[in-house]
């Protein structure tokens, strides 16, 4: 008889597990408006989660024989993941209520595509990684379609399912290849089987293709296609939800694998990233400039923003690795605010999109175009915003590393991206007012305000912040 | 008193100070716009005036014997990276603290009546252009430097591109992605630093010595930065767009503090931190200037607006000062700097200048004015006084700025000297020219007959400008003897690091000939 396996470690994500069970159960006997009340409960699910993630915090664990682990990094990345769907779900809320299509199944589904994500994050075993890669998956293929008496929600839907299932494959093609050519699926088996494996062709592929299926997941050129058809065809709270959450999920296991088992491959995986990296900065600048779909435009922008962030995984170095962390905590509240100014994009209650709408709304609506400029300006990267830190530490850990073209090319194309971020701002403060917004909803202007104060405030308290991503990025290269 | 002084940390109140008055500004509840509009002029006007007085602060209790950096405060930031909040200004700094918290009440009273819409907007955006051009030239540490120094471009793009004129999008945009474009070779430059030293901050920077080749990649990137900033000849062409568009206010900001930010990047960073770079590309950096000088020079005759001459004027005069600087010799440097400080007197003023007949006729055209001495006798007597400090004549400020500049380029390179000395002649030609159109002459245009004379207002605006352009021309000791002390220490520095170099390669030919090779 087997001993039951140590749950400790895992008591976040079997909470949440139960927690998304007992929102279906409530859901379905709830009489009067259940989804303000699952909301709510999944939201404080969210925080409980947080709590029994933050305690696991600590020395690195592994349980389920070798299938999980947490550590200080894991912590993080749920912490990052938690707070991003919790202020998408915040912004879900107004949103559905507006539109007329109130369903509880919305934050159940999000509660279990945080799961999956959460799962991830901790897998420390190929197998496990697509079991928890695939469950995100899956419930994202829901949200996008959410609305499904809109055609181009369904759209969305489809498009990324298909090549969501596409890029599924090639991940699992390319952990079978590692397997059959490694013997092992485990993380720290890989680490051992991969030393000076470096002219083991099969395993390369196998890597590259893995490397591939991520790359889909955070939307990287060459594969970022469906990215803006899926942006702008999904639900506004569900893109929020997947400009940040799924992202940062995959940002971090993709972290996780490619420093921890394939780690003495980095000379092959550096010049794969390499390219990906220049070829998302570069289109997510370029690419945006001709957008007139605000959604649309945030699609190109987070392409670009994937491309920042990896500069610091083609660094391969724990500097390289903090840096991302912070560029992803960074980006996470420039990007839900962002969303949140989207969604208080509304005039006679219908959402509009076009970012003409934002025509001189600094005259009828001061606080929503300030929110937003401060918000652009610290997406182009200027100082003293936080995006311009979250720039800042990445390019330096490229420097460190020797990759001073790379950080040329990435200095450079932050130009050409600040041409269209400063668009928006020229629309909204140079341009004649077209319509005046409604008013916003409380919480939406509650996600707006905490974000934009948050991205102006960072430089006066880095320290609490950053604290905690140090630890992470040092409890990935203890080893 | 004088302890209570020494104990304040005297240059993050005169940096931070302009924020409090933002956060002021914020408060102010009113439901009709006229009254928030008034409120916040009046609110701007005593925070900025507070802020130049305890500036003064600074001056009356700065050491000129020294060449240290004094008032100095220093706080962790972000301590895993090195990158401190580090404040200190010498001699070389200070007077350019001074001169941005002079000019701001002047620029909050010229706005007075010029701006109408978002009167509030307005004054947060120059409060905050405050913050970040003190800031500037106090930081200590080269991250903050950059903070401060890239900062600036967000209040400046705002005010041009809300309260410019005609072409304000296409000018906001231009000097935003410029600047930009040169500013992160900048930032990459500062990474590299910090690769190899380990740290951002600025003195322990000027102490490490890096080697040639890498000196040569460093100073330029951050000549990009500076080159786009002073601007030198070919990338000024932001700078007429710039001004033309932006308000009056924006532009005497804009010549009078920010195209020193460049002049002074080179003085702080280029030549301190890679004299041997510096050495190398002294005549990149000849070459440039003196085509801005005579080029601009000759351009600046050409043009029909008033606003676009002087803008062309402000790059020619930056030559001046970018050749100073990398003559490195003591009169050159002390030269340069003076000729910064006045030319952010004489150009912010010759710019309000133009907005004073501006807002009376609403156009810039030399050719629609002529003869206004005859109705307008103070703003005659008031822009002859600038045009004459901008031409350089003696008792003004200008000249002592240019005779030094010449003297000391002349001791090192005569042609340079010759070449450059062309400049003061083409200079008095444009000025001259441009004073004769816009103000002698018989007085025929029957709309120019019925301006007024400068206002009450427009008179306290002046005078004080007036006074600092006259004292600067008479009595320049009080201005150099608080610069000469560190750039004493700057050009010795300078030129021991390139005879430690000349003495080092000697040493090897040395011992390649004893070696027989």
């Amino acid at each position: 008889m087997t001993a039951l396996p140590n749950l400790t470690p895992a008591y976040a994500e079997i909470f949440l597990a139960l927690a998304g069970m007992a929102l279906l159960m409530v859901g379905v006997f709830r009489k009067k408006d259940p989804v303000r009340g699952v909301t709510m409960l999944a939201i404080l699910a969210f925080a409980v989660a947080a709590v029994l993630a933050l305690a696991t915090n600590g020395a690195e664990t592994v349980t389920f024989n070798g299938l999980f682990v947490v550590n200080e990094f894991t912590a993080f990345a749920k912490m990052l993941i938690l707070l991003g769907a919790s202020l998408a779900m915040l912004l879900a809320l107004p949103w559905a209520k507006n539109e007329g299509i109130a369903r509880y199944e919305m934050p159940v589904i999000m509660v279990f595509a945080v799961l999956g994500m959460m799962m991830m994050v901790s897998a420390n075993n190929l197998i496990s990684l697509y079991v928890g890669l695939e469950l995100q998956s899956l419930a994202l293929y829901v949200l996008a379609a959410f609305n499904r008496g809109n055609l181009k929600a369904t759209e969305a839907g489809v498009k990324y399912f298909v090549l969501g299932a596409l890029a599924s494959g090639l991940l699992l093609y390319g952990s079978s290849l590692v397997y059959g050519f490694s013997g092992t699926t485990s993380f720290a088996g890989l680490a051992d089987a991969l030393t000076g494996a470096q002219d083991n062709v099969g395993v390369i592929i196998g890597v590259v293709f893995v490397i591939c299926g991520f790359a889909f997941k955070i939307s990287a050129v060459p594969f970022h296609m469906w990215t803006p058809d899926v942006y702008e065809g999904s639900p506004t709270p569900v893109t929020a939800f997947f400009s940040v959450a799924p992202k940062i999920a995959a940002l971090s296991l993709f972290l996780r694998i490619l420093v921890g088992p394939f780690e003495d491959l980095i000379v092959q995986w550096q010049q794969v990233l390499t390219v990906i990296c220049v070829a998302s900065m570069l289109w997510g600048a370029v690419a945006a400039i001709a957008q007139n779909n605000i959604k649309r435009l945030m699609a190109y922008s987070s392409i670009g923003h994937v491309g920042y962030a990896l500069i610091g995984l083609v660094a391969g170095t724990q500097e390289g690795a903090r840096g991302m962390i912070y560029y992803m905590l960074i980006y996470l509240f420039m990007n839900v605010g962002t969303f949140a100014v989207i969604l208080s994009m509304r005039v006679k209650d219908r959402y509009v999109e076009s970012i003409d709408d934002l025509s001189g709304i600094s005259k009828t609506n001061p606080a929503i175009a300030l929110a937003l400029t401060v918000l652009m300006f610290s997406m182009a990267g200027i100082p003293p915003l936080a995006g311009f830190f979250g720039k800042y530490f990445v390019f330096a850990a490229a420097v460190n590393a020797g990759l001073i073209p790379l950080a040329v090319i990435g200095v450079l194309s932050s130009v050409v991206g600040a041409f269209y971020y400063l668009r928006l701002i020229k629309i909204m403060y140079f341009d004649e007012s077209a319509e005046t917004f409604d008013r916003p909803d409380f919480s939406t202007s509650l996600v707006m305000g905490v974000c934009a104060v948050a991205v102006v405030v960072f430089i006066f308290l880095p320290e609490p912040l950053l604290a905690g991503a140090d630890a992470a990025a040092a409890a990935l290269f203890q080893s | 008193m004088n302890g209570f002084v020494e104990n304040l940390p005297l240059l993050s109140v005169v940096t931070f100070t302009p924020l409090l008055g933002v956060l002021l500004l914020l408060t102010i509840r009113a439901d009709d716009p006229e009254i928030v509009a008034r409120n916040s002029r009046w609110v701007t006007l005593w925070v900025t005036l507070g802020t130049f007085l305890a500036s003064l602060l600074i001056w009356t209790n700065f050491d000129s014997s020294t060449a240290d950096f004094q008032f100095v405060e220093k706080a962790a930031w972000f301590p895993q990276f090195g990158i401190d909040y580090h404040m200190g200004v010498d001699g070389i700094s200070m007077l350019f603290v001074i001169l941005s918290t002079f000019l701001m009440p002047i620029c909050v009273l010229a706005s007075w009546d010029a701006i109408k819409t978002r009167v509030r907007e307005y004054m947060i955006a120059f409060l905050v252009l405050e913050t970040m051009m003190v800031g500037m030239f106090c930081a200590l540490d080269m991250v903050l430097f950059y903070v401060f120094f890239e900062g600036v471009l967000i209040p400046m793009f705002l005010i041009i591109g809300v309260w410019g004129g005609a072409r304000r999008v296409y000018a906001a945009f231009k000097f935003f992605l410029y600047t930009l474009t040169g500013s992160v070779l900048l930032l990459i430059a500062i990474l590299a630093m910090y690769f190899v030293a380990g740290t951002t901050d600025i003195p322990t920077l000027m102490a490490t010595e890096f080697p040639f080749q890498m000196q040569f990649w460093l100073w330029l990137g951050l000549f990009a930065s500076f080159a786009v900033k002073v601007p030198m000849w070919p990338v000024h062409t932001w700078l007429p767009d710039a001004h033309v568009e932006a308000p009056t206010a924006g532009s005497v900001i804009l010549a009078g503090v920010l195209l020193k930010m460049g002049a002074y990047g080179f003085l702080r960073f280029s030549i301190p931190m890679l004299p041997l770079a510096s050495e190398y590309f002294t005549p990149l950096v000849y070459g440039l200037s003196i085509v801005a000088v005579i080029y601009t020079s000759l351009v600046a005759l050409a043009q029909e607006d008033m606003k676009k001459l002087i803008a062309y004027s402000s790059v020619a005069h930056m030559g001046f000062v970018t050749v100073g600087i990398f003559a490195a010799t003591q009169q050159a440097v002390q030269g340069a700097i003076y000729q910064m400080l006045s030319h952010g007197v004489v150009s912010g003023a010759l710019f309000l200048c133009v907005g004073v007949v501006y807002d009376r006729l609403h156009t810039r055209e030399i050719g629609r004015y002529g003869g206004l001495v005859h109705n307008m006798p103070k703003y005659a007597f008031v822009f002859m006084l600038m045009m004459m400090g901008s031409v350089g004549l003696p008792g003004t400020s200008g000249f002592v700025g240019e005779f030094l500049i010449l003297t000391g380029v002349f001791q090192v390179n005569t042609w340079v000297a010759l070449l450059t000395a062309t400049g003061v002649i083409l200079g008095a030609t444009y000025m001259l020219y441009l004073y004769r159109r816009v103000i002698y002459g018989e007085l025929v245009k029957e709309d120019l007959k019925g301006m007024l004379d400068l206002s009450r207002r427009e008179i306290i605006i002046f005078a004080p400008l007036c006074v600092v352009v006259m004292w600067m021309g008479v009595y320049p000791m009080s201005f150099l003897v608080v610069m000469e002390a560190s750039v004493t220490k700057l050009v010795t520095d300078y030129h021991a690091a390139l005879d430690a170099q000349t003495v080092a390669s000697g040493l090897v030919d040395g011992v390649r000939m004893a070696l027989g090779r």
